[in-house]
């Protein structure tokens, strides 16, 4: 049996009215790469947000590394975000500073005693693995939207998580600069040796970075497996629907 | 009519209630505030960054109008003194106004409108961009870094600005004077520092010091809690402006009860 360390059990959370999760079960296992896929609006934002607890659920539990997130005191949960590395559906780069800035940020702040070699050699390597070395001066604004990306996901390498949430990695990039999006997302994986959950509505990038597929239905995962056995022989109409209309889009 | 009435009533009674409901979390804020600000990290290059902001930013504006004030003020002054042949006061009466009231308020107020606006606003956006939850997930404490700094840097700063705009419209005020009464620097200045008291400049300092606290503190809460999208930005810097500018009329107020207190006791 693989370890798992992410597990979700009868996950529920609404706003107000609005009931987003409806019971979500899902295990991350050590070392894969597990994509979420859904409509807009199904909550597989909310769900990424809970993990990491900036959001908490109404009802059942998640578990990351054995920890109820739900339930840890400040302190402990912080420590638990450091191994957790989350890259935002917009990458959330911090506007006023660089990127450099950007990258050291969590660094200091976080790495008790670093030298400044020590923190120029950290700020370089995930340069270096997102591809994107020569931009380390340069504003956030002066980005495109496929570069922010990438500096978003190194700002979450630069504390080598073991765990990495992707939220959209290649939500309205053209399909090249998705390809190697996806590549890196890979790439992550094996030089880093994460255990991470992409999200995205792409299935070029699901069935690129997935090594399992869960697709969130109304609000619970209607089906959770290898892409073929997921969308090749459903039954299920609404995952008919969903893999027809990306591919004849 | 009756029912109408009723419904007017059903919402004044509502925006009322809402007020209070504001104001109570305003103050959890301002309790969370005094809460963090003791424990480590301490993030002083941030707080150096925002004095800077806040401080040399504004002056520009700060020096134009304090400097506008004292000269306005000052010849507007001149005739009621002149019908008692008593001109020979206007340094007095212009220091005590400047120091006492003007120059508080002429900078509490400009500062409520640059810096409380500005800060407001970024805090806002950066809700809106989902860099607060960015920091958060980084384990980093975004109400450390981003409140507390801005608070106490306007804190400090404010009482500084006050200081200097008293000089810039004492400046302007002498200049109005010398041209007119032929008053010289020294008389000038030495007929100011007579009628100051010890009261006057230490209540004024501390009175800045609140002001100077408030505009942080709006600023910071109306951002921090904005409503999400783009449209929530606008209305935070709008809201922040108008909360910080009416607290400080009413503190204007609470201070001159409580001088007046002393003054006269
Ligand atoms: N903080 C919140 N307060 C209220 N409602 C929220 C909040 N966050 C999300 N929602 C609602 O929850 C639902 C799911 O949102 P979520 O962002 O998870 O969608 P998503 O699956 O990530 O969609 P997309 O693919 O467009 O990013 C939406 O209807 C949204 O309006
Ligand atoms: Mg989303």
């Amino acid at each position: 049996m693989r370890e798992k360390v992410i597990e979700i059990k009868g996950l529920k959370k609404s706003f107000g009215d609005l009931h987003v999760l409806k019971g979500v079960d899902l295990d991350l296992y050590k070392g894969e790469n597990l994509v979420v896929l859904g409509k807009s609006g199904t909550g597989k934002s909310v769900l990424i947000k809970i993990v990491v607890g900036l959001l908490a659920q109404d009802e059942g539990s998640l578990t990351v590394f054995g920890q109820e997130v739900n339930s840890l005191p400040t302190k402990e949960l912080d420590k638990l975000r450091l191994k957790i590395g989350f890259s935002f559906q917009h990458s959330a780069l911090y506007d006023s500073m660089t990127v450099r800035e950007n990258l050291e940020f969590p660094l200091v702040r976080n790495v008790k005693h670093i030298s400044e070699s020590e923190k120029d050699k950290k700020i370089r390597r995930v340069l270096e693995s997102v591809g994107l070395s020569q931009a380390i001066d340069q504003m956030p604004s002066e980005l495109s939207g496929g570069q922010k990306k990438r500096i978003g996901i190194a700002r979450t390498l630069i504390l080598e998580p073991e765990i990495m949430l992707y939220d959209e990695p290649t939500a309205g990039l053209d399909p090249i600069t998705c390809g190697d999006i996806n590549e890196l997302i890979n790439q992550v994986r094996d030089e880093y040796k994460t255990s991470s959950i992409v999200i995205t509505h792409d299935l070029t990038c699901a069935k690129m970075t997935g090594d399992r597929q869960a697709v969130l239905l109304d609000g619970k995962f209607g089906a959770v497996g290898e892409f073929e056995q997921v969308f090749h022989y459903t039954s299920d109409d609404r995952i008919k629907a969903f893999y027809d209309y990306n591919f004849v889009n | 009519m009756a029912g109408n009435t009723a419904e007017r009533n059903y919402i004044i009674s509502k925006k009322i209630d809402q007020f209070f409901i504001e104001l109570a979390s305003v103050f959890r804020f301002m309790k969370r505030f005094f809460v963090e600000v003791w424990f480590p990290p301490y993030e002083f290059r941030e707080v150096l960054r925002q004095c800077y902001e806040i401080g040399v930013k504004s002056l520009p504006l700060i020096s134009l109008t304090g400097f506008i004030v004292g000269i306005v003020f000052t010849n507007q002054s001149r005739p009621s003194l002149t019908e008692f042949g008593a001109t020979s006061w206007l340094p007095a009466l212009i220091s005590i106004a400047i120091v006492r009231a003007m120059g508080p308020l002429v900078t509490a107020l400009i500062a409520a409108g640059k810096v409380g606006s500005s800060i407001g606003a970024e805090i806002a956006s950066m809700k809106v961009t989902e860099q607060i939850d960015a920091m958060e997930v980084s384990a980093t404490n975004p109400f450390k870094y981003l409140v507390v700094t801005r608070v106490l840097a306007s804190t400090f700063m404010i009482p500084l600005l006050v200081m200097y705009v008293d000089f810039v419209a004492l400046m302007g005020a002498f200049i109005n004077v010398h041209q007119n009464e032929l008053t010289s620097l020294t008389t000038f200045f030495v007929e100011v520092f007579e009628a100051l008291t010890f009261l006057d400049i230490f209540s004024s300092l501390i009175k800045s010091t609140v002001f100077g606290f408030t505009i942080g503190i709006v600023g910071c809460y109306k951002g921090y809690t904005s409503s999400k999208g783009t449209e929530g930005v606008g209305k935070a810097a709008n809201a922040a402006v108008v909360m910080a500018m009416f607290l400080i009329f009413i503190e204007e107020l609470l201070a001159l009860q409580i001088v007046n207190f002393f003054r006269f006791n």
